[in-house]
């Protein structure tokens, strides 16, 4: 595989403008067998993960896009150790982490937290927003009760909330606020790395603007790096640096935003970016849209070569049959085309 | 009998996307208002709802969870469950007599009949345990006294007819060998089946990925030319509506706030939530502007409401707002059929109206 050339390009090469890679995911597997019958034996496996390699630079933030079962949110997961990996690795500071178990691993989880998706299922309903936030600084001893007390109320004006809310319950909030109490407790160990999940798909259209703008005021101020997961293509131009587009557990582009928007190179991105409607009656009725036949094939079966040839518009027969290489296109601009 | 045409026998309707719409309306609401009786009190769902829809025409409905465009329309069909719904007041005309007064043996005929409906998730709107076939000629036997067979024949056409590959097999599949897009195009085909005046979509491409969506949107277009059924389509998505609609209803907190035709009220929003939201959301074909969110939260329904229900969030709000509600009118030439609820005229930076 071309996981070798990549680190060699962005060691050796590219840097471009001597940005420092603090997560570097090299060839990240993730695998969930498909057990049957009484004995549970192994009869195929879901490749939700198949093979991803990437860098994510300090203070950046990586928009990963892609439909419902593509696998961005277990690339997440496997990024944060909440998953084992199948195979590949994840160095995070300079740190191997997939080999790293109990203590060694613990060590590292303050430094990289994640914001979930539905802000009412991450929040414990019988724990105070106080107790929800103190928990992971209790966990890492963070210091004593005043100070963490201190830090909380600090935290809640952080996020837009006021300390008066810290005895108050989830129930007592509404999604945009339960989003930010998710938020305060992703900061409070001050991590380096920050995981969004589709922090803001169980969000009105209104409310998205708030939380997003959140998390852009808190990157600033505390030098966060985000992975931003979304299938939110306008949000994530609006908020990323670099935007990766996977299908099918594999990643077939990733580059700059704007590179990434106004000329994607592979079909799939072209036919994901042309989607999306414009809230715009006048672009809309002169648009030319490119609509993709059929379904997303199943991650436990997909398809031979390209993944995407089953749908792809310019597919030739040899998409069927060999796999196309991860490579460089342009610096720092990745493709999986034969013919991009 | 001739059942049912085939869809080229069906006259085009002149009606196009933003050119000269049919003026002739088939449903006329007007002063709708509903409310739930809930334990935690009175909630105000909706209030004084006053629209029409024209023959052929694709209306866009638009707002945010809690906005009271689905009740709305489900009030119509009273498909809102009754307690602790109560339609409290209103009419709603529809080929002469007033849906909401309508016995049940009639309203029966309606519902499927001449209003269709396609609802948003369409796992749990189809029957797990009959199949596809099954489920898409019950409305035929029913309405139209079609036989067995002649229902299943038609069927297949429609079946056809929405894009699902290899229909007759398909007759014969459960919900849960579709996959979502599929069962969406289920859903359109069972809505379409008796050929309906109306078509009521709530939220039907909400639950489906992007490239999902733009397919049902493209089979949507390509049946509209071919069908000219009318269609109100609820949607928060503000993209999907633009390329779609010939008209859009914005609604929030259980009221109508801005209502024009599509490439005018995008051209010129004019009330503040309008603008709020058309501002929110970030565009994909245009970079570098900031997000400017809507502050607070939007409103709890369980009062009645006294000022206008937006002017708490409102930047241009004044004392007007808090004490009187402003009615839905009309604003600038009458050609443009633009109509906002608003005390302020953002464009010239005063009050709308003498005091």
């Amino acid at each position: 595989m071309s996981a070798d050339a990549l680190t060699q390009a962005t060691d050796a090469a590219a840097s471009p403008g001597d940005r420092e890679v603090l997560l570097r995911v090299r060839d990240l597997k993730k695998h969930f067998p498909i057990m049957k019958g009484i004995i549970r034996h192994r009869v195929g496996e879901v490749r939700a993960v198949d093979g991803i390699s990437f860098d994510i630079y300090r203070g950046d933030t990586l928009g990963l896009v892609g439909e419902s079962g593509c696998g961005k949110s277990t690339t997440g997961r496997v990024i944060l150790q909440l998953e084992a990996a199948t195979e590949g690795t994840v160095e995070f500071q300079g740190r191997e982490l997939t080999s790293m178990r109990g203590n060694a691993l613990r060590k590292v989880r303050p430094h990289m937290q994640m914001v979930f998706q539905d802000p009412h299922a991450s929040l414990n309903p019988r724990m105070t927003v106080a107790s929800i936030i103190d928990e992971p600084l209790f966990e890492h001893n963070f210091g004593p009760k005043a100070e963490r007390h201190a830090w909380i109320e600090e935290l809640l004006r952080l996020v837009g909330l006021s300390p008066a809310h810290a005895n108050r319950y989830p129930h007592e909030f509404s999604g945009g606020q339960r989003q930010r109490i998710g938020i305060a407790r992703a900061i409070a160990l001050n991590p380096d790395f920050v995981v969004c999940d589709e922090p803001i798909a169980a969000l009105d259209v209104s409310i998205q603007a708030q939380v997003v703008n959140l998390l852009e005021k808190l990157q600033d101020e505390l030098n966060l790096t985000y992975l931003f997961i979304s299938h939110d293509l306008s949000m994530v131009r609006h908020l990323a640096d670099r935007v990766a587009v996977m299908y099918l557990g594999k990643m077939v582009e990733l580059g700059p935003v704007d590179e990434l928007y106004d000329d994607p190179q592979h079909p799939y991105s072209q036919a994901l970016h042309s989607a999306v409607p414009l809230p715009n009656p006048v672009s809309e009725s002169f648009r030319e849209r490119i609509i993709l036949q059929g379904d997303i094939p199943s991650p436990a079966n997909p398809p031979s070569g390209c993944s995407f040839h089953t749908r792809c518009p310019v597919a030739q027969p040899e998409c069927a049959q060999r796999t196309p290489e991860w490579r460089e296109i342009s610096p720092d601009h990745w493709v999986a085309c034969h013919f991009a | 009998m001739k059942l049912l045409p085939s869809c080229d026998a069906y006259a085009p309707l002149g009606s196009t996307l933003g050119g000269n719409l049919i003026s002739e309306s088939v449903l006329e609401v007007s002063d709708l208002t509903t409310r739930f009786n809930t334990q935690d009190g009175v909630v105000h769902a909706v209030n004084g709802v006053s629209f029409e829809l024209r023959a052929g025409e694709f209306l866009g409905v638009v707002g945010e969870s809690g906005s009271g465009k689905s009740v709305t329309m489900m009030s119509l069909l009273k498909l809102i469950p009754m307690p602790p719904g109560d339609i409290v007041g209103g009419e709603a005309m529809f080929e002469g007599a007033d849906l909401l007064h309508l016995g049940r043996e009639a309203l029966r005929k309606v519902r499927g009949g001449k209003i269709g409906f396609i609802f948003q998730d369409p796992m749990t709107s189809l029957n797990p345990v009959l199949t596809i076939g099954k489920q898409l000629s019950e409305p035929l036997i029913l309405h139209r006294n079609a036989s067995k067979r002649e229902a299943i024949e038609r069927g297949t056409e429609l079946l056809d007819l929405v894009g699902i590959p290899d229909a007759a097999q398909r007759m014969k599949a459960y919900p849960h060998e579709l996959s979502g897009g599929m069962r969406q195009r289920v859903m359109i085909a069972m809505a379409l089946a008796c050929e309906p005046q109306v078509i009521i979509a709530d939220e039907p491409t909400t639950a489906l990925d992007v490239t999902i969506q733009a397919q049902i949107i493209e089979t949507v277009r390509e049946l509209r030319e071919k069908l000219g059924t009318a269609v109100i389509w609820i949607t928060h998505d503000l993209g999907v509506v633009a390329g779609l609609a010939d008209r859009v209803i914005v609604m929030y907190g259980g009221e109508i706030v801005e209502q024009a035709p599509v490439n005018h009220l995008y051209a010129h929003p004019s009330h503040p939530y309008t603008q709020g939201l058309l501002e929110s959301v970030p565009r994909l074909d245009q970079k570098g502007l900031e997000l400017t969110s809507i502050p607070g939260q939007p409103p709890s329904l369980t009062a009645e409401p006294v000022g206008c229900s937006f002017a708490p969030r409102c930047k241009y709000a004044f004392d007007r707002c808090l004490t009187d509600n402003p009615t839905l009118t009309e604003i600038g030439d009458p050609v443009n059929e633009h109509l906002v609820k608003c005390w302020w005229n953002i464009a010239e930076g005063k009050e709308r109206y003498e005091r």
